[in-house]
């Protein structure tokens, strides 16, 4: 179970705040990418360690956008459509993207690798058009890069690579 | 000669030096010294004073004095909290990203001496949760720190202890207004609390919590290094100080700039990043200071960057993100754009934000379709008439200021696009 396995995580985390309450999110980041996504059985199990009432941990799940409480790829890739980016070449990724992955924003690959969203702005609007895969960034996404980054993100997968749908080791 | 580059950075200085992330580099230079010799001979009251001499203005959007936000904090009531606000969701605003990357430990010297200065004891960084790499960072250069002894328990053998933590957020705008931040670092939903009590006097677990952004801390090492005069000597009279401001969009060389505060938007955009992209295309509007500040137009172009000088202009400097485009971009999309995020964002706590950025998002999204209704122009004005002033927190304002920006400025071409 989640607080055994990830006992001296969770027990630092509860060490920075005189609330257990205040350490949700950050333990929620482990059980999802503990579990793949945070499901009711996550959810409840995150609740009975922190003594928190169920419905509480559904609403904050449902609340922040980084958490997912449905199925998501081995990569979620996040691009930024958000002014300016939508008239810097986002659109332009957005459509590469679909048209190669071979799914509309918002949905995952028949294969599960990865999950392709819309988000709004990400902080590196000098960079556009940009991504984020896992939580970590891309600079300067231009379609002609596309290929290269998803060969390189799917041989992570096949080298068995630490991967963190929550960002939790993100290295850049 | 046009001025394009400070000689002396004072929030950016991994500008001029190379490495200043490394805690031998940053130390090399001086850093943490300041601190040592706050901690060691000053009084915090002395810190606190230096502050509000210096003018330093909070780097977060609303422009507060610092040093007067610090003096709100009833010194009796412990334990107080000193909170940094590394939230920076608001689009077009990236300097935070780069202080945080690039320059951590001028950061966590300034979050040492601020909160000394107010009676903290333990410091959380709130820090949006899509700075997953900047969160790890900035974990491991308070580790560096706490291992040299500046940061943990009787720092520089002053007697003070101070603890810092790395919070992430989990990707919402809204807890970035210092509320509905103190509300989800309790792990709760971020939304905001009515004021007052302010958080000076009720904040975090109800205990007095100063919120500083994280540029306006990175201020303060220089500010108490070298005093409240020399600060003075950058920036205007009421405007003192430089600025990390962001420029994005169509200008040839986006990015951050830290500028004295006071050059115009003009020097800012032709001088300091280049002009625009293709000089064939030329600028049709700027978003001056984060989606949620009002649109100015080529005719503003000599307004300069001062918190007075924007307001008179009819916007804010705000989160220091000047978001440039030309003349190839559709004013409704913009719109759209900037309306979608605000009803993304919109907490749903009040209802003339959570209903009113769902309408205007409709409307856009119609006209910007080619099904735009002859009275859509009127619509979106009185749907922004009914949230203005009337959300719960600044939010469903912000999401305002497009609608009548675009109204303003380009009605004719908005009513084209109904036709
Ligand atoms: C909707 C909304 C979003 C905000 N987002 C941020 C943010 O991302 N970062 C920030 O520093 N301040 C943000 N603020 C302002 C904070 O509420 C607060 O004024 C600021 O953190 C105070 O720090 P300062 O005085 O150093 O600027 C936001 C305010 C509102 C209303
Ligand atoms: S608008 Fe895309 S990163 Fe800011």
């Amino acid at each position: 179970m989640l607080y055994e396995k990830y006992r001296d995580e969770i027990d630092a985390i509860l060490a920075r705040y005189p609330s257990k309450r205040s350490a949700l999110l950050p333990v929620l980041y482990i059980a999802q990418d503990a579990y793949g996504r945070l499901d009711d059985a996550s959810i409840r199990e995150v609740a009975e360690i922190l003594d928190l009432p169920y419905t509480d941990v559904f609403e904050v799940v449902g609340f922040y956008t980084l958490f997912y409480n449905e199925d998501v790829g081995k990569f979620v890739l996040d691009v930024c459509d958000d002014v300016p980016c939508c008239f810097c070449g986002a659109e332009e990724l957005v459509a590469d993207l679909e048209q190669r992955l071979k799914v509309k924003a918002g949905y995952t690959t028949d294969d599960k690798m990865f999950t392709l969203r819309r988000v709004k702005c990400i902080a590196a609007c000098d960079q556009a058009p940009v991504l984020q895969a896992n939580l970590e960034f891309h600079y300067k996404v231009t379609p002609d890069k596309v290929p290269a980054l998803l060969e390189d993100l799917r041989r992570k997968v096949e080298s068995g690579a630490q991967i963190s749908i929550s960002g939790r080791f993100a290295e850049h | 000669m046009p001025k394009t580059q400070l000689q002396e950075h004072i929030v950016l200085r991994n500008r001029e030096i190379a490495n200043i992330a490394d805690i031998a580099v940053y130390t090399q230079h001086g850093g943490y010294e300041t601190a040592r010799k706050a901690l060691t001979t000053m009084s915090a009251q002395a810190i606190v004073d230096e502050v509000k001499k210096s003018g330093l203005r909070g780097r977060g959007g609303a422009g507060f004095p610092t040093g007067v936000k610090w003096g709100f904090v009833p010194r009796e009531i412990f334990p107080k909290y000193l909170i940094v606000n590394a939230d920076e969701s608001e689009p077009g605003t990236f300097n935070n990203h780069e202080i945080i990357d690039h320059n951590p430990h001028q950061l966590i010297e300034g979050i040492i001496i601020s909160a000394f200065a107010i009676g903290a004891n333990t410091a959380y960084i709130y820090i949006r949760g899509e700075f997953a790499y900047g969160a790890r960072l900035l974990e491991q250069k308070i580790a560096e720190a706490r291992a040299k002894g500046f940061v943990g328990k009787n720092v520089f053998e002053s007697g003070f202890d101070i603890e810092i933590y790395v919070h992430r957020g989990a990707g919402a705008y809204i807890c970035g207004e210092e509320t509905a931040l103190l509300e989800s670092l309790e792990g709760k939903i971020g939304q905001p609390r009515l004021k007052p009590p302010f958080p000076a006097v009720a904040g975090l677990y109800a205990k007095p919590t100063v919120v500083n952004n994280v540029e306006t801390l990175t201020n303060v090492p220089r500010i108490i290094e070298k005093g409240a005069d020399w600060y003075r000597t950058f920036g205007t009279e009421r405007s003192p100080g430089t600025k990390a401001v962001s420029i994005s969009g169509h200008v040839k060389n986006p990015g951050n700039y830290e500028i004295p505060l006071g050059i115009t938007m003009r020097e800012f955009i032709y001088d300091w990043a280049g002009g625009m992209r293709d000089p064939n295309v030329p600028l049709k509007f700027i978003i001056p200071g984060g989606a949620s500040s009002s649109w100015l137009t080529p005719e503003h172009l000599d307004t300069p960057l001062t918190w007075d000088d924007m307001a008179a202009a009819g916007t804010m400097l705000g989160s220091g993100a000047v978001v440039v485009l030309d003349e190839s971009v559709s004013v409704v999309k913009a719109a759209l754009r900037v309306d979608e995020f605000f009803k993304h964002e919109s907490c749903g706590k009040c209802a003339p934000c959570r209903e009113g950025t769902h309408f205007l998002v409709k409307v856009w999204e119609r006209i910007d379709e080619g099904h735009g209704r002859p009275d859509d122009i009127e619509l979106l004005s009185d749907v922004g008439r009914q949230m203005l002033g009337k959300c719960f927190c600044p939010l469903g304002d912000s999401a305002v200021s497009a609608v009548n920006s675009a109204v303003k400025f380009f009605r004719d071409e908005i009513a084209a696009q109904i036709k």
